[in-house]
């Protein structure tokens, strides 16, 4: 467990952009207003499968107060497929323009098929609906087991294997021999709904193509520098002829690292001559963004009397939606990696269906299987008579556990988390009534490290300006700051954290896979190394010494000493300013494990849940910031919750989403949910200076089995499907 | 959105005048419901007219005998916070609170959730069972028709063109008397009810002297079970009597699937939703001395 002490760090300052946020000066992309800009509208499909015959524009370039028409045809000719890297995932080029504005057929009801640039927003979409289409509609397949039986309807006729655009396989140890050595063998199958990530702030882009070729773009997003990178291969234009600022972001949970409008408004504005800025409204991100994959999972487990897992199995279909890239993989390389078992095997399959595709959700992949073997271990703790969370620690992961895709662990938090779950509270106190039932489980993901740049200078008035290129989703400013502080040994208000667009910082991978703090932290505590040694050699200038110490925010040297303020103000005069950048690229990622504890009541009569209790575990590493690692943990909890019992994307028999909005779409409200309690278990990454590991995901892994065992402790019923709705737990 | 001309007539008699030459036009009230049909562009509208100018439409009325008069155009919020209805129709203080969030409770109305006439309307129901009458006014003159005769199928009513709703007319309750509203929605709040149930019932010397049942959600419009209620009078209020009523109401729902719930689960709710309300408004009937 932790032991160092910190000055800044684990302490909560006042985050550096909460001032603006609260009194709504912060600016996000919608509110951006340009000279001359004008407004674009998108024409989508109807159809979840169709062939496009004809796409006539001359109505809608027509109309008055229209500046631009831009379909699939005007991306410039490709000479060949190629791979786009995404940082926490890459894709082919073809399938990234062809999500962006279809050409050839369209895959789900919501594809782009063309936009329009014009004078406001209404004659955009009046325009638009001038745009006239001729489809060949196709029969349509919605779920992953559909699309991979014989006679489907192919979505990509180029793809060797049907709809199944990949497979992977884990094999380890002995699975016979495994299943041999059990007494007790559970076997399940459970099926996922899609789920959307559910961000406030819709995906916006403006751009602005002058006419020395360069494009200047808005948006908003978790990667600048993947925006940047993506927009630039769409339109085969070298990535510096690309400069995107990033605008404040209201959410994106991993949904807002792929590229949607920025290349369509873009194009716009090329044949605009303008500016052109691109919202969609709540309906076009329902079924115009990727939400997570729907699935089905299967998994099988063996144990010993003692309750020792003797062998594991598991088998995943994931909806990709309508191009390759559903999370199969991370859900195969997730599905038993909380345990340390002998005997496994993985099988896992990638499958196109007709709906939106798929994109990153907050540990993506790694819930729909969770859910799987965690009500599976349920079931045998139960059968076995055993505390469900002693089942668990009797087969935790531990250092040096080998996983099923080939790691072996380094120091990590699994048995610490368990035992943490144990000791609370929560899990101590009784359940308060009939028709009540405590659920738990636990959750693992990966994190990730990616490249990542920080430059700090050094004031005058001794204060030091941090500038980054991680856009701020969960409170970054404020854990890079404390860490720069942390090191200079200032306060975290002495830092001013600016992010600032691509051309101004270092490459800098996306703010996803519970990175920033960890690799924008170690790339700000790097350049904090040498803000340090750079005043260090100025003191000693200063003092005609050879060498000057700095400890406790204080530099000295033979009875000499200043502050770090002091030092600042004579700066000018030892040499000039002092200002210094890292760019790091780590490889000491530390993955995160994390529990939940709920406690529900169902209805008998309606099937209504109400959330009575909830406890989310998790290992931070060293928490920097701990009000925004007990957010992170929040968060996740609540998307998971809701996940669970009642969020889907409603499909109809034609593919079409019933309940596009935030109506119907229905995610949990502040009255849903009570005060969510948060334990932090700090088990040090070795890979980072302060043992930082990423906290953003993991907590969303258990929600959903903690929610069905829980159910199930209240009602008696085992259900197999996600989301566990009242209709649902009433079998109507 | 098209742009569309808007009218803000400052008295009846001028609105009258206005939809008698521009019989197509849209009323606004407080435009909760209307806004976003124009936006997603499930209506269109050539002109709107705003009718929360007009004074007759903005006043809530508490007669001498305690029947109260509600305008049109009356906001929720207003009705929530107002100490007579919520005195003598604590349902109907309750049911405003329900109707969307804090900020649609400011503009929307009573008479624009029953001229919106949604099958699923958390207002009609209560109306119903609380035998309100709707008042409209035309070039042809006033009249008066009970809620229940109002909405004649999803998004439709019995209004002709050129007729506004003017206000919602209550009867004062009897003594002993006492109404609900519950609806049945996943979540605790922000929803659309699944089913709805809205209930009145009126005791005399220890039995049902009267009650009236309605349901949201189950029908192409707000459904008034008569045979319901009826099936109460004269009997003592038993929970196997209540159950019984419950059940006739559950008989006559006709629900649809949809994304908000199967037909089966719906038809289950019906009966479930009657009966709590019959319930709720028993114990309100007893606590009403």
């Amino acid at each position: 467990m932790s032991t160092t002490t910190y000055n800044v760090i684990g302490t909560r300052p006042v985050r550096h952009d909460g001032a603006d946020k609260v009194t709504g000066r912060a600016l996000y992309g919608a509110d951006l207003q340009l000279a001359r800009m004008v407004h674009g509208a998108i024409l989508r499909s109807p159809h979840a499968h169709a062939r496009i015959l004809r796409i006539d524009t001359a109505k809608a370039e027509a109309l008055p107060g229209v500046f631009a028409v831009v379909t699939a045809a005007d991306f410039p000719p490709a000479s060949a497929d190629k791979i786009v890297d995404f940082g926490e995932g890459d894709t082919l080029l073809s399938s990234l323009r062809g999500n962006i504005l279809a050409s050839g057929k369209v895959l789900y009801s919501g594809h782009a098929v063309a936009a329009v640039a014009a004078v406001n927003a209404h004659v955009a979409a009046e325009a638009a609906a001038l745009i006239e289409v001729d489809y060949e509609p196709l029969p349509c397949v919605l779920t992953a087991p559909e699309a991979m039986a014989p006679g489907a309807p192919i979505l990509h006729e180029h793809l060797p294997n049907g709809n199944i655009a990949e497979t992977v396989r884990y094999e380890m140890g002995d699975l016979a021999a495994g299943f041999a050595q059990a007494s007790l063998i559970v076997e399940r199958e459970l099926d996922t709904a899609t789920v959307h990530q559910g961000y406030i702030e819709p995906q916006n882009a403006t751009a602005f193509w002058s006419t020395d070729g360069r494009i200047q773009i808005w948006c908003s997003t978790q990667g600048s520098f993947v925006a940047r990178d993506a927009t630039a291969a769409v339109l085969d234009l070298p990535v510096s002829h690309v400069k995107v600022t990033p605008m404040e972001i209201g959410g994106g949970f991993g949904g807002k690292i792929n590229v949607y409008l920025e290349p369509v408004a873009a194009l716009l504005s090329k044949k605009a001559g303008r500016p052109v800025k691109l919202v969609m409204s709540r309906h076009d991100v329902f079924t115009g963004t990727g939400p997570t994959p729907g699935s089905r999972v299967r998994v099988k487990i063996g144990v010993n009397p003692e309750g020792k897992i003797t062998a594991a199995q598991a088998w995943l279909a994931y909806e990709a939606g309508a191009y390759p890239g559903a999370m199969v993989v991370p859900g195969a390389m997730t599905v038993f990696a909380c345990y340390d078992i002998e005997n496994i095997l993985i099988e896992g399959y990638d499958v196109v269906v007709n709906k939106p595709s798929t994109a990153a959700y907050r540990a993506p992949g790694a819930p729909n299987s969770a859910l799987a073997t965690e009500t599976v271990l349920d079931e045998i703790a139960e059968k076995l008579g055993l505390d469900p969370l002693s089942l668990r620690l009797r087969n935790a992961a531990r250092e040096g556990t080998r996983r099923a895709d080939g790691p072996r662990y380094k120091r990590i938090g699994c048995v610490e988390v368990l035992e943490a779950m144990q000791a609370s509270p929560h899990y101590n106190a009784p359940l308060p009534g009939p028709h009540c039932g405590r659920g738990v489980a636990i959750g693992f993901w990966f994190n990730v490290g990616l490249p990542s740049s920080a430059t700090l200078s050094v004031n005058a008035d001794g204060t030091v300006n941090l500038i980054e290129g991680s856009t701020d989703i969960g409170g970054s400013r404020a854990s890079l700051a404390m860490q720069a502080a942390e090191v200079l040994g200032l306060r975290a208000e002495d830092i001013h954290p600016t992010i600032v667009d691509t051309d101004s910082v270092g490459y800098t991978g996306v703010t996803g896979g519970s990175r920033t703090t960890f690799s924008t932290g170690l790339a700000v505590h790097d350049a904090a190394q040498l803000v340090i040694e750079q005043m260090k050699a100025r003191a000693a200038r200063l003092w005609a010494v050879d060498q000057a110490a700095f400890a406790n925010g204080v530099f000295s040297s033979n009875g000499h000493s200043l502050s770090f303020a002091e030092l600042a103000a004579q700066l000018g005069s030892t040499g000039g300013p002092v200002s210094c950048s890292a760019t790091v690229n780590p490889k000491g990622v530390g993955g995160s494990f994390a529990g939940l504890l709920i406690d529900l009541h169902v209805d008998p009569e309606t099937g209504k849940t109400s959330v009575l209790r909830v406890t989310s575990v998790q290992d931070a590493g060293k928490a920097i910031h701990p009000a925004y690692v007990e957010g992170q943990m929040q968060g996740g909890t609540a998307q998971g919750i809701g996940w669970a019992l009642n969020e889907e994307y409603f499909m109809d028999a034609a593919g079409d989403m019933r309940n596009g909005s935030y109506l119907d779409y229905r995610m949990p409200t502040a009255l849903d949910l009570p005060m969510i309690e948060t334990i932090i278990v700090e088990v040090p990454n070795p890979g980072h200076p302060f043992g930082v590991r990423g906290v953003g995901e993991a907590n969303i892994v258990p929600p959903l089995p903690a929610v069905a065992n829980a159910l199930y402790r209240a009602t008696g019923k085992r259900l197999n499907r996600v989301p566990m709705n009242p209709a649902t737990i009433l079998g109507l | 959105m098209k742009a569309f001309d808007y009218a803000a007539p400052a008295s009846l008699p001028e609105a009258v005048g206005l939809l008698a030459s521009q019989p197509a036009a849209r009323l606004l009230a407080g435009g909760t419901d209307l806004l976003v049909q124009l936006r997603s562009g499930r209506k269109q509208a050539d002109v709107v007219i705003d009718v929360k100018k007009i004074p007759e439409l903005n006043e809530i009325t508490l007669a001498a005998d305690h029947s109260l008069t509600i305008g049109a155009a009356v906001p929720c919020y207003r009705l929530t916070d107002h100490p007579a209805v919520q005195a003598h129709y604590p349902a109907l203080a309750e049911v405003a609170s329900w109707i969307g969030g804090t900020q649609i409770q400011g503009r929307a109305s009573l008479g624009g959730n029953l001229c919106n006439s949604a099958p699923s309307a958390d207002s009609i129901p209560l109306l119903i069972a609380l035998s309100a009458s709707a008042h409209i006014a035309g070039s042809a003159g006033r009249r008066s028709v009970p809620v229940e005769a109002f909405c004649t199928a999803p998004g439709r009513n019995l209004l002709a063109p050129g007729e506004l709703l003017v206000s919602l007319h209550i009867p004062a309750p009897a003594p002993h008397s006492g109404a609900a509203y519950l609806r049945f929605i996943p979540r605790n709040e922000m929803d659309i009810a699944v089913v709805g149930a809205g209930a009145s019932l009126t005791l005399a010397n220890g039995v049902i002297a009267a009650a009236r049942l309605a349901l949201s959600s189950v029908a192409p419009t707000p459904l008034f079970v008569p045979a319901a209620g009826d099936s109460l009078v004269g009997q003592a209020p038993t929970p196997a009597a209540l159950e019984a009523a419950a059940r006739l109401a559950q008989a006559a729902a006709s629900p649809i699937s949809d994304m908000r719930g199967s037909a089966a689960y719906r038809r289950h709710l019906c009966a479930v939703m009657a009966r709590r309300a019959l319930e709720l408004a028993l114990t309100r009937a007893q606590e009403n001395h």
